[in-house]
């Protein structure tokens, strides 16, 4: 029966959809994953040697379990947003002669290999190597690293058992948050705690069984609470979602684009890819902090910061833009047989991607705290991302030849990504980034911020003509779209 | 053979199905008819343990089918699609079923070998997955898959959407023959009265998870239906 079980695992994972995409697309998440792993190699690798020559007093093994509670907090908040019981799977099982604890154990001890739990084992491991060469006793490290393990593992089956609970996860949350607060206002240390308990596993290796008995105790709990629940009803169902309607009547004030303007909130809204793009602008928001915060750009590279610019008011025009109309291919065909006018799909896009950038604009006006030219840099973004870029994405649109499936996931799917989203960078980043360069240099700052606001200004003014352009190319490459959009992947 | 008794299923205050007492004989070729929401999936969920009844049980073969598995072994069944491996191709799929139900890879190539009409060259060696296989012909594979290692209970339901007619026919043929000794216990939802009532002994009306109709079939069932369901 493993066996069974085995070889479909194995034909699941390389049948995915993962395997079917383009070569550049396997390559560019190859490259992340592979960026990670060094990263956490490096870490534990070098870590060691870092902290020896950083803090020659103190002992890096004690340093790092005295942080222990917040990797295992922050491991636990991580899966709790990203990993699920992949309980679904076992659906064609039911109906078939195998039992339903051999499915429940199935489903659980393959999760005990997930990826979430190899992740911080490229830290622990190397860090556990580098000690045992610098002369710690082999078995007190061997300890230490089976209860990083054991851990890890409780930490996986703890999350299944909380991860409907959205109580817990609070609970959980606010603990972290509360911890954090306490030690930086030096009211309570926790990590005095967390080292302590650690510590004693390396001086006892013996205590590594405590989190075993843990893990096997927790795997018992979800066994227990799965066994009796493997029912279509039950665990095994396809969570629909409540239909939400929201009065959008506010919409019918904005002309005859308002139906398509309504249709798209919508789309946005109740599409998992499409709203964590939305959720997404407002995480773009804070993307100055790491620029404005860093002087280095200030002096040396201040076309960075119209970079970081941009994308604090841009980050939803540049997300959302870059796939229209893709977002709309599951339903390309319908649109395209109903009397509506081209026109009035675009302008409907074009009103969001502009509503957008002037609410995360209004949003980003507490930037003004880091000066004032870089409100202006800001300002003259913004006005570039509604000018502009709009237009632009709408234009570069008509290029997108990749069909979206917004029923798949939003994290990570590149779906629908191909050339286009590559060469569209250039214009959008490097027009502004280059106009201010070439005028701040020669000119001044205030010269280099009005020639971008300038070319957004031009925009606005010509929109109309622009649109009579965009629309016809639209209209040009209908055929080619819709047969495009429907080729599934 | 199955027998049920006291069937009910509640979701919140709305009651889906409610069957005082159903028994079907060994041998007998049993068809559910009803409108959407009839409970007619329910109803075969219920026997097939995928969702737990509010009260009352069914056996199988002497077997309460939420307190034993043993069921299973004896049981070929197919729901929807959802039910198929959608990334094994047909042939995969098929052995993976034989094997679990103690047929070799021989076996099954022999098995499949009648359904070479049914299959009509779109299923076996295509070198597709199942998952993009049409609605057809994944429903196709499906009942084939359902009817492996001669069991002695097959559950079909709504077998004949989405089939072309040609395959309609031949599944028409096929659940006949299955039938034909009277030692299979054939289960059929359908919303095709023409198709149900050619193919089944008897037939059960279900109306918002009632037991209506309980009928032999004769040659004046399908005008009975019909007039039934004009309303």
């Amino acid at each position: 029966m493993i066996l069974h079980f085995l070889k479909l695992e194995w034909k699941q994972y390389f049948r995915s959809s993962y395997w079917g995409k383009g070569i550049a697309l396997k390559i560019l998440m190859a490259f992340f994953a592979l960026y990670f792993i060094v990263s956490f190699l490096s870490l534990g690798i070098f870590g060691y040697y870092y902290m020896k020559k950083e803090f020659p007093e103190q002992d890096p093994l004690q340093i790092v379990n005295s942080y222990l509670v917040f990797a295992i907090l922050g491991d636990l908040i991580f899966r709790y947003l990203m990993q699920k019981l992949p309980i679904m799977n076992i659906k064609p099982m039911l109906i078939l002669p195998i039992k339903k604890q051999a499915l429940v154990h199935f489903v659980l001890g393959k999760s005990a290999f997930s990826f979430f739990n190899f992740m911080s084992l490229f830290f622990y491991i190397p860090f556990s190597v580098v000690l045992i060469k610098e002369g710690y006793d082999i078995v007190s490290v061997l300890g230490w690293f089976f209860s990083m393990l054991f851990i890890i593992q409780a930490t996986n089956f703890l999350n299944f058992l909380i991860n409907k609970n959205n109580i817990a996860f609070w609970i959980i949350a606010t603990l972290t948050a509360g911890l954090i607060a306490l030690q930086s206002f030096e009211f309570f240390d926790i990590t005095i705690y967390s080292q302590r308990i650690f510590d004693s596993v390396v001086a006892s290796p013996y205590l590594a069984s405590i989190p075993l008995v843990l893990a096997i105790t927790l795997y018992y709990f979800n066994f227990k609470l799965l066994k009796d629940k493997v029912y279509l009803d039950d665990a095994v169902s396809q969570k629909v979602e409540e239909a939400t309607s929201v009065d959008l009547s506010w919409a019918d004030r904005l002309g005859d684009a308002a139906p398509f303007i309504k249709n798209d909130i919508r789309l946005i809204w109740r599409n998992k890819r499409t709203k964590t793009v939305f959720l997404m602008s407002f995480l773009f928001l804070l993307y100055g902090l790491i620029f404005y915060t860093n002087p280095i750009y200030a002096e040396k590279m201040p076309a960075f910061l119209i970079f970081a610019s941009l994308f604090v008011t841009g980050g939803f025009a540049l997300n959302y833009g870059q796939f229209i109309p893709a977002w709309d291919s599951a339903h390309y065909k319908m649109l395209m047989s109903q009397n509506i006018r081209y026109r009035k799909f675009l302008e409907s896009k074009w009103f969001l991607m502009v509503a957008m950038t002037a609410i995360l604009y209004f949003l980003s006006i507490p930037y003004i705290y880091f000066g004032f030219d870089i409100f202006l840099m800001i300002t003259a973004g913004a006005v570039f991302n509604i000018g502009f870029n709009s237009l632009f994405l709408l234009y570069a649109g008509s290029f997108n030849r990749k069909r979206i499936d917004l029923d798949k996931g939003g994290f990570s799917n590149m779906q629908g990504t191909s050339a286009t989203q590559f060469l569209i960078i250039l214009p959008i980043m490097g027009i502004p980034m280059l106009l201010f360069y070439i005028f701040d240099k020669f000119i001044g700052f205030n010269a280099g911020i009005i020639a971008i606001a300038l070319v957004g200004v031009l925009g606005i003014l010509f929109k109309n003509y622009f649109m009579t352009l965009i629309e016809k190319k639209y209209i040009k490459d209908k055929y080619a779209m819709i047969h495009a959009f429907d080729q599934k992947s | 053979m199955i027998i049920s008794s006291n069937i009910s299923k509640k979701y919140g205050q709305t009651e889906v199905l409610n069957i005082e007492s159903l028994d079907i004989p060994k041998g007998q070729s049993f068809g559910l008819v009803g409108n959407n929401g009839a409970g007619k999936t329910t109803y075969f969920n219920i026997l097939l343990d995928l969702i737990r009844p509010t009260t009352g049980h069914i056996k199988n073969n002497n077997i309460i089918v939420n307190e034993s598995e043993e069921w299973k072994s004896f049981t070929g069944s197919f729901i929807d699609e959802s039910f198929l491996i959608g990334y094994l191709t047909p042939e995969e799929y098929f052995y993976f079923i034989g094997d679990l139900r103690g047929m070799n890879t021989a076996d099954v190539d022999t098995y499949l070998q009648q359904f070479n009409e049914l299959f009509n060259d779109e299923i076996i060696g295509k070198k597709k997955y199942l998952r993009d296989l049409s609605k057809g012909n994944q429903k196709k594979a499906g009942i084939v898959a359902a009817m492996m290692g001669n069991p002695s209970v097959v559950v079909l339901d709504e077998p004949f959407a989405n089939l072309d007619p040609t395959t309609q026919i031949r599944l028409k043929q096929l659940l006949k023959t299955l039938t034909d000794d009277h030692d299979v216990t054939l289960l059929v939802s359908s919303h095709d009265l023409n198709h149900v009532t050619e193919v089944c002994e008897r037939i059960v009306v279900l109306d918002k998870g009632l037991v209506v109709k309980d009928i032999e079939t004769s040659s004046q069932t399908l005008q009975e239906l019909e007039s039934y369901f004009a309303i």
